[in-house]
């Protein structure tokens, strides 16, 4: 056998080797010696085990893994309503005009360069963000008590917002509602919080629990933080009415629990960027501080951009400053600073009065269309005399509906009728158009009748 | 909103007394401490501030033209010239674009090479160098939670950052020799030899940031060879191939070697300097398993990191990426292009060393020369630094790092000159 000094002089040989002799697990790094010549023996191939050979499949994400079977299905009236991307009337994705307009002044202007924004990102998409969702008269931002960071869309300023608290905030602890999107627990535990669950979610009623929030929220240590979904609740749809925030607001205020919104669905759950925004700035209107995680993935079509902001409301201006400060020292070793392109987009849109109008109308549309869908389906199942009241459908808003279908019904509905949705009965609506509304309404009259 | 009196009047009641406008709230982060300056990004601020006409930012690793202009690449204008209007914007899967992984993986291990054909590579789309490196610390504490890493003395100083922020150990292992301003080969060996078998190390395949100082050829065999004694796993971040040469795959030669030794490496690669793209945060992760079935596994396990960080990395950079190196024309117009960068580096290199000797500083400059890629570590002294700074309004960073992609035919005569005066003996 060629030492191994030899071999290294030799990479063919050793390449060759490698492929002769068996590969076989590495030696613990505790058992292998550090003789300064390798013997080579059967059992230390040239390619040894690699560190990583104990490193289990990760799990599927379970609503990846709906769009996955439902590419596999050759059925021809197959429909899916796993995940939650806008689709059209025609089942396609859809770029808004407003926003191929911008990417085309971007590109048509030879003097844009592609340098490192700095780390809290594009200046003039963190202004107009803030403006955005706190109201353009807020006294937060007039007061620059705002510190605004560009983020990775949702999931980047939740993670960059959970990070800064976990680092800097006296309390651990963050209560998120019951249910969830899936990926809020897993955001926060790696951020470092402990994660508790509230009371949201009344399976009897396809409705707020709200005694049951209130009671959870009472009962939550002072200080602790709370996520809130701004509007359109994900994955059930179902919102606080105004009065209820209020309650929610005053009662919050009252043991100082530190709110964390997430607004992922700003303008595209009512239709109007102001009344989606509303639960929000009744919050930022006390004085008190918060927390803002801001998405522009669903309401401007630009999920891929990973387009998005976080915004810590503060006491003071000398406080949002070294907040700020802070919150680059989570970005830095993370990513070093954010995406240029889709904050450009976001910025050139909100910058230009006419295409901030032209915005707001396709939002609409968009919006219109799912309230749509709800109504279609609505009647459909009324028309069919389907048993049970299906009010929520059109009680709830937002992308998703929380049908109520149990898991049996949900498999039911896959292999009798095509239809893809996640096992907890969340459907998306914008993944329906009133093309296939009475198949859908087919399925859901089946499943209720057939299994209970 | 618009509302009546009345309703206002109720709304005041219901809330309570608003807080007046004027006074802070006790703030719940009043105790937050200001964090200090990045230091190099801390250098780019000054040198903007300063009114100056004379001034150079020789500071930030960004290229610049002769006219010490940013760079936006032709074959990049021409990539999103394709792309404009041509896709949905829809998400990427969460390891990221598949094409642009694909080319990525060609470009650091080869075209031909057997471990993408055996499928062994787990592969994702990161953000650019700096998530690449923080994926791979964050998996490395997962999954080996016993280990550390060793980072050369100097680094960039970022990535310390990193592996503080993924709760990785770290140990430095010697590199820069101040004496010669080149390679501590004797003290990087030692270290290597002295590190407890299996460490993770982590290199720079190339251009070493921030000294310029990349080990030889046979330097590296040799770094291999104990490397394989020592049974260490190699961790490179690759930031500046094509950039440091002029050649891609010159500049990956040390992977290449690793690789022919049977290493099994992890990568992170950056697409920020070598195809310019900076701001689009567009680079790879990259880690050479043993099987296909194990790199199945390794990369869904990254994804799973991934997803509560950022859920999927952003499309805009990746396609850039995947259209240039997709397209045969495009990508010999990006190799021109990155020649030509590394190029006009390499003779903005020589400039200066000539300047000085022309100014008869009897100080050795080779090391100019010597060091490779966007940066050269000079050997000046913080306070020459800040005298730079002052004096001359110079820009640096004050481990006297300079960027000699700041550096011009303009501007290389007075950058040394005003060396000159600050390193001279009285």
């Amino acid at each position: 056998m060629p030492t191994a000094n030899e071999r290294a002089a030799h990479p063919r040989l050793s390449t060759l080797l490698r492929h002769l002799l068996p590969s076989s697990p590495r030696t613990s790094p505790a058992t292998a010696t550090s003789a300064d010549s390798l013997q080579a023996s059967p059992t230390m191939a040239a390619s040894s085990a690699s560190v990583f050979a104990a490193v289990p499949q990760g799990p599927e994400d379970p609503i990846l893994g709906v769009t996955v079977a439902f590419k596999k299905d050759p059925s021809p009236v197959k429909v899916n309503l796993g995940v939650g991307a806008y689709r059209t009337e025609e089942g396609k994705p859809l770029v808004l005009n407003v926003v191929k307009r911008a990417e085309a002044l971007l590109l048509q202007n030879q003097s844009r360069i592609k340098e490192y924004l700095p780390i809290t990102g594009l200046a003039d998409f963190n202004k107009l963000s803030a403006k955005l969702i706190f109201g353009a008269d807020s006294p937060a931002i007039q007061e620059n008590r705002v510190a605004t960071v560009q983020c990775l869309s949702g999931t980047g300023s939740l993670r960059v917002g959970g990070e800064f608290l976990a680092r800097h905030y006296h309390e651990r602890t963050i209560y998120i509602p019951n249910p969830t999107w899936g990926n809020h627990p897993k955001i926060f535990t790696l951020a470092g919080l402990t994660v508790r669950t509230y009371r949201y979610y009344d399976p009897a009623t396809r409705g707020l629990d709200f005694q049951g929030l209130l009671e959870d929220l009472s009962s939550a240590p002072s200080g602790a933080i709370i996520l809130l979904h701004a509007c359109a609740h994900n994955p059930t749809g179902v919102d606080p009415t105004v009065d209820q925030w209020e309650q929610i607001r005053q009662l919050m205020r009252s043991k100082a629990l530190l709110p964390f919104f997430d607004s992922a669905y700003q303008g595209f759950a009512s239709g109007s960027l102001d009344k989606d925004a509303q639960s929000v700035r009744m919050f930022v209107a006390d004085g008190g501080e918060l927390l803002m995680a801001q998405s522009y993935a669903k309401n401007m079509g630009l999920y891929g951009e990973r387009v998005g902001a976080l915004s810590i409301v503060c006491g003071s201006a000398d406080v949002a400053v070294k907040v700020e400060s802070q919150l680059k020292l989570v970005i830095r070793p993370m990513y070093s600073n954010p995406p240029l392109h889709g904050a450009s987009i976001v910025a050139t849109i909100l910058s230009d009065r006419g295409m901030f109008d032209e915005w707001t109308k396709e939002l609409k549309g968009m919006a219109d269309r799912i309230i749509s869908m709800r109504q279609q389906l609505f009647d459909a199942l009324k028309t069919r005399g389907t048993p049970g009241d299906w009010s929520h459908i059109i009680k709830q808003i937002g992308m998703f509906t929380f049908t109520g279908l149990n898991s049996d019904q949900v498999a039911f509905m896959r292999q009798e009728f095509h239809i893809y949705m996640t096992s907890d009965g969340r459907i998306s609506m914008a993944g329906l158009s009133s093309r296939t509304v009475p198949h859908l309404a087919d399925a859901i009259d089946a499943a209720v009748t057939k299994l209970k | 909103m618009a509302m009546s009196r009345a309703a206002a009047a109720i709304r005041q009641r219901r809330r309570g007394p608003l807080l007046p406008a004027s006074r802070s709230v006790a703030s719940l982060f009043g105790h937050v401490e200001p964090a200090a300056k990045d230091p190099i990004l801390g250098v780019t601020e000054a040198f903007l501030a300063d009114p100056s006409p004379e001034k150079v930012n020789v500071g930030v690793g960004a290229y610049r033209d002769d006219n010490g202009k940013p760079v936006v690449l032709e074959c990049v204008r021409e990539a999103e010239r394709r792309i404009a209007g041509s896709t949905n914007m829809e998400y990427l899967p969460m390891g990221g674009s598949a094409k642009m992984i694909d080319e990525s993986l060609k470009l650091a291990y080869g075209e031909d090479s057997e471990f993408i054909k055996d499928k062994r590579i787990a592969a994702v789309q990161t953000l650019s160098g700096t998530g690449a490196c923080r994926l791979f610390a964050d998996f490395q504490k997962r999954f080996l939670p016993d280990s550390q890493i060793y980072i050369p003395t100097p680094t960039w100083a970022n990535h310390h950052n990193i592996w503080r922020d993924a709760q990785v150990p770290q140990r430095t292992f010697g590199y820069y020799y101040p004496d010669t301003k080149g390679l501590d080969f004797a003290g990087l060996m030692n270290d290597i030899k002295n590190a407890p078998d299996g460490s993770f190390f982590l290199l720079h395949a190339c251009a070493h940031n921030p000294t310029g100082v990349d080990p030889s050829e046979e330097q590296w065999r040799e770094i291999s060879h104990q490397f394989k004694l020592k049974n260490h796993f190699p961790f490179f971040d690759m930031a500046y191939q094509g950039f440091a040469s002029g050649d891609p795959e010159r500049d990956a030669k040390a992977i290449r070697i690793f690789l022919e030794d049977g290493h099994q490496i992890g990568c992170a690669q950056s697409y920020a300097k070598n195809m310019g793209l900076y701001g689009q945060r567009a680079g790879c992760l990259s880690i050479l398993c043993d099987d296909e079935m194990q790199a199945v596994a390794v990369k869904s396990q990254l994804q799973q990191i991934a997803r509560p960080m950022y859920s999927n990395p952003p499309l805009h950079g990746a396609l850039i990426v995947s259209t240039i190196l997709g397209d045969p024309a495009l990508k010999t117009l990006w190799l021109k292009e990155v020649k030509g960068m590394a190029d006009r580096i390499i003779g903005m290199r020589k400039a200066l060393k000539e300047n000085l000797e022309k100014l008869s500083s009897p100080l050795s400059w080779e090391h100019i020369t010597n060091q490779i890629g966007m940066f050269c570590y000079s050997g000046m002294t913080p306070e020459q630094v800040d005298r730079l700074t002052k004096e001359f309004h110079i820009y640096m960073t004050r481990n006297g790092r300079i960027s000699m992609a700041g550096v011009t035919t303009g501007n290389v005569a007075y950058l040394a000159n005003a060396i000159h005066e600050v390193t001279k003996p009285n």
